[in-house]
C-alpha cells in the first residue's frame, strides 16, 4: 500500500477545468452582409475566424448567437445548407439581444456556439411527397430544408410550400417567393392575415391552405414552423387529411441558455427541445402540447 | 474488503490525512441554528451532540444525550453548493481593436474537496448530478474537473428524520456505492450521566480510500459488531419519517398533467424556489451576460436557476409556464417522471428537504400519492364503464369517447 510519509505531504496536482472544447464557449465570428427582410426582420451573414472551419449543418438546426455583454439567443439557421463558408440567420427583432443584433454593422464580431439540435427529415424524405407549412416567421427555419429539397429535386414528389403572414408586408423572403411560385414543379400557396394595399391573393389562416392543398396522405412528408398554436392547428388539419402524425414534422420554440442540455430551460415533458428537438415528429409532442403550459 | 473499526479520534486522523494529501475538507457544521456544509479545520467543528427535528415546513436543531458527531440527517444546504457552484464565472471576453473580441484564456484551478458525512441519499443524488452533466454528449467542463478531485466520505444514517424517505427512492439507509470510506456511527444512550463516545464502523469504496486506511488506526471488526450495524440499518430504514410508492408512478404522473388536484399544491405554493435550491439533484441554471462599465470587458456567468421563476420558460411574447399550478406540476413531474426519460434515472433521492423547506409546508410524497391514486382511480372508472355491465351485457362507453 502506498503511504505518504506524514511529514512530506502528498498532494497531487490540482483539477484544472479546461477551457478547450467547453460547450459553452462562443466563437467571435464577423458579420458579412446585412439585410433588413421587412419592418421587424433581419438577416444575418456571418463568416468564421481565419482558422475556424465552419461546422456544417443540417436543415432545421440551429446556433447560439452572442452579441457582446448583451446575451445570448438561439437562432435557427436559414441559410443554403450547400453553401459552404458562410452562416446565415434571419430573425425577428424581439427582445433586447435580438434588437442589439440589429444594431450590428459589417465587420462587426458576433458569438457563435453550434450547430445544434435535431433536423428536418429531408433524407427520409426522398421519394415521398413533401410538404412545407409556415406561418411568419416560421419560413426561415424551414428555408435550408427547402434548399436541401430544390437543389435534388428530382429525388422528391410533389413538393409544396403553404405560408401565411400578418400581412403582405411582413411576408419574408418576397422576391424569393416570387421565384418559387414561378417555378413549375413547386407549389407555392400563400395567405395573409389581414389583406393590405393591392393583394389580391388568399386572405385568413394557414388551416385552410392546409385543407384545400392536393395532398396525398399516403406519400407526404409534412414539415411545419411557426406559432405553437398555428403548428396545433395545422397537424390537426392534416390529421383529418389522413396524414399520420409519424409524418408530420414541427419544430419547436424553447427558453434557451446552454443549448447542450445541461440548463434544464428547454424541456417539454421529457423532452430537452436543445438535444431531443428543436424538430420532433408530431407523434412525439402531440399530447404535450395539447395540454398547454407544459 | 473487511469492515474495520475506528475509535472517535480516528476522525481526527481522517481529516489530517485527507488535508496532508491537499484536499479542502467540507462537512456539516453548526451555523445560524441549522446544520450547514462548511469548510471545516478539525473535527471538532462537527455538530457534536447535536440532532434535527424535521417535518413539513419544520426545522429545529436540538441537544442529543450523546456525543454523536453525524446524529442527524440533511440540512438546507446539498453538496451540488460544491460540485456545481450557485455563481460561476464560465469566460471572459475583450473587445479588440478592430470592432471584435476574444474569449480570453480562463482555465481554472478548481477546489480538491473533501466531503466528509455524505448521506446515502446525497451520495446518490451526487450519481444523478453526475449523469445529467457528464453523462451525454456535451460535458460540463468544470463540474467534471470538481467531481474527479472530490474524496467522498459517506456516512450511513441510522436515524432517519421526519421528512425522509430514502428507503422508498431505494438510495439509502446505507449507501451501496459511490463513496471512497464509508462510516456508520454506533453510539450508545448515556449512562449515570455520561455521554458516550461513538465508535466507528468502515468499509472502503475505492483504492483512493483505501490509501489512507493505514492512517486511521483501529482495528478489524469483530462479527457481532459488523451485525450490530447492520441491524441498526435495517431498523432505519423501517423508521423513515415518510414514504412513498414509487410503483407505476412515472406512468400516473405522465398521464395526469390534466388532474385537478394540480391545484391543490398550486393554491399554497409560493413559487420561492426553496424546494429547488434545497434539492441535491435540481440543475437548472440560467447565464448573465454583462459587461463593465468601459464597455471592453464582458463575462459570462452561471447561475441557479428554479423551475418555478416565470423567466425559466420566457420566450418572446411570455413565458411558457405561467400559472403557478404548471410550474408546480413541472417540479414535481420532472422529478418523479421525466427525469427518467431525459437521464434514465429518478431526479429524486428522498432526502426530504423540499418538504422540509418549503415555507407552505407542501409534502411532495403526498401530492404526488394523491395524483397517483386519482390517476388510479380514473383508469378504474374507465375500465368499469368499458367493461359490458352484468345486466344489460353492453358497456356505457367505449375507451374512445370515455374521459
Amino acid at each position: 500500500m502506498l503511504q505518504p510519509p506524514a511529514d512530506r505531504p502528498f498532494a497531487p496536482p490540482p483539477a484544472v477545468a479546461a477551457p478547450d472544447l467547453d460547450p459553452m464557449r462562443t466563437v467571435p465570428f464577423r458579420v458579412a452582409g446585412l439585410h433588413v427582410d421587412n419592418e421587424d426582420t433581419f438577416t444575418l451573414e456571418l463568416t468564421p475566424p481565419a482558422g475556424h472551419e465552419l461546422a456544417p449543418f443540417k436543415p432545421g438546426q440551429f446556433n447560439m448567437l452572442y452579441v457582446f455583454g448583451v446575451g445570448e439567443v438561439p437562432i435557427s439557421i436559414s441559410g443554403d445548407p450547400d453553401r459552404p463558408g458562410v452562416l446565415v440567420h434571419t430573425t425577428r427583432e424581439v427582445g433586447a439581444v435580438t434588437q442589439a443584433m440589429r444594431g450590428l454593422r459589417i465587420g462587426d464580431a458576433i458569438g457563435v456556439r453550434g450547430p445544434f439540435g435535431s433536423s428536418w427529415p429531408v433524407e427520409a424524405a426522398e421519394g415521398r411527397d413533401v410538404v412545407l407549412i409556415a406561418g411568419g416567421i416560421g419560413l426561415p427555419p424551414l428555408r435550408p430544408a427547402l434548399y436541401h429539397v430544390l437543389a435534388r429535386r428530382e429525388r422528391y414528389g410533389r413538393v409544396m410550400l403553404l405560408y401565411g403572414a400578418r400581412t403582405p408586408e411582413d411576408m419574408m423572403f418576397p422576391d424569393e417567393l416570387a421565384k418559387w411560385r414561378a417555378m413549375f414543379d413547386l407549389e407555392v400557396h400563400v395567405t395573409v392575415d389581414r389583406a393590405t394595399g393591392n393583394w389580391r391573393g388568399n386572405v385568413g389562416v394557414v388551416t385552410p391552405l392546409v385543407k384545400r392543398a392536393p395532398i396525398d396522405p399516403r406519400r407526404t412528408v409534412a414539415m411545419i414552423c411557426g406559432p405553437e398554436i398555428m403548428i396545433r392547428f395545422a397537424c390537426q388539419e392534416l390529421a383529418r387529411r389522413g396524414v399520420s402524425p409519424q409524418d408530420t414534422y414541427v419544430s419547436l420554440e424553447r427558453n434557451m441558455k446552454c443549448a447542450v442540455g445541461l440548463c434544464g430551460h428547454c424541456q417539454v415533458g421529457g423532452h430537452l427541445v436543445c438535444r431531443d428537438g428543436p424538430v420532433f415528429s408530431y407523434d412525439q409532442v402531440e399530447r404535450l402540447l395539447d395540454q398547454g403550459e407544459v | 474488503m473487511a469492515v474495520r473499526r475506528l475509535e472517535a479520534a480516528a476522525l481526527d486522523a481522517l481529516f489530517g490525512a485527507l488535508r496532508r494529501r491537499g484536499y479542502t475538507l467540507v462537512g456539516p457544521t453548526l451555523h445560524d441554528g441549522a446544520i450547514v456544509y462548511d469548510e471545516l479545520d478539525g473535527a471538532d467543528q462537527l455538530p457534536i451532540g447535536w440532532t434535527e427535528v424535521q417535518d413539513a415546513g419544520h426545522y429545529r436543531v436540538v441537544r442529543r444525550d450523546d456525543d454523536a458527531r453525524f446524529g442527524y440527517t440533511v440540512g438546507p444546504y446539498a453538496w451540488k453548493r460544491y460540485l456545481h457552484p450557485p455563481a460561476l464565472r464560465l469566460w471572459r471576453a475583450e473587445r479588440d481593436a478592430e470592432g471584435g473580441f476574444e474569449l480570453l484564456d480562463d482555465a481554472h484551478e478548481v477546489p480538491r474537496y473533501a466531503f466528509v458525512g455524505v448521506r446515502p441519499c446525497d451520495v446518490a443524488a451526487i450519481a444523478i448530478q453526475d449523469r445529467v452533466f457528464m453523462g451525454g454528449a456535451h460535458v460540463d467542463h468544470d463540474y467534471q474537473a470538481r467531481r474527479a478531485g472530490a474524496f467522498i466520505v459517506a456516512v450511513n444514517c441510522t436515524e432517519p428524520g421526519g421528512t425522509c424517505f430514502c428507503a422508498s427512492m431505494d438510495t439509502g439507509p446505507k449507501a451501496r456505492a459511490g463513496y471512497d470510506l464509508l462510516l456508520t456511527e454506533i453510539v450508545e444512550p448515556g449512562r449515570n450521566g455520561q455521554r458516550a463516545e461513538p465508535v466507528y464502523l468502515l468499509e472502503v469504496g475505492s483504492e483512493r480510500g483505501e490509501e489512507l486506511l493505514s492512517e486511521l488506526g483501529g482495528r478489524p471488526a469483530r462479527d457481532d459488531e459488523v451485525a450490530e450495524g447492520e441491524r441498526r440499518l435495517a431498523e432505519a430504514a423501517d423508521k423513515m419519517g415518510r414514504t412513498l410508492d414509487t410503483h407505476g408512478l412515472a406512468d400516473a404522473l405522465r398521464r395526469s398533467l390534466d388532474n385537478s388536484r394540480w391545484d391543490e399544491p398550486a393554491a399554497r405554493c409560493l413559487a420561492c424556489g426553496n424546494c429547488t435550491l434545497a434539492c441535491p439533484t435540481c440543475f437548472c441554471n440560467t447565464v448573465e451576460d454583462t459587461t463593465d462599465l468601459t464597455g471592453a470587458f464582458a463575462e459570462r456567468t452561471r447561475r441557479w436557476d428554479s423551475c418555478f421563476t416565470h423567466d425559466l420558460s420566457y420566450i418572446h411574447g411570455g413565458p411558457v409556464r405561467v400559472s403557478l399550478k404548471s410550474r408546480y406540476r413541472q417540479w414535481a413531474t420532472h422529478k418523479l417522471g421525466t427525469w427518467m426519460e431525459q437521464f434514465g434515472t429518478s431526479g429524486c433521492v428522498g432526502c426530504g428537504r423540499c418538504i422540509t423547506w418549503c415555507p407552505a409546508a407542501i409534502d411532495l410524497t403526498e401530492e404526488v400519492a394523491a395524483i397517483a391514486a386519482s390517476a388510479q382511480a380514473r383508469a378504474t372508472r374507465r375500465q368499469a364503464r368499458v367493461a359490458p355491465s352484468p345486466e344489460t351485457g353492453k358497456g356505457v362507453g367505449d375507451a374512445a369517447t370515455t374521459r
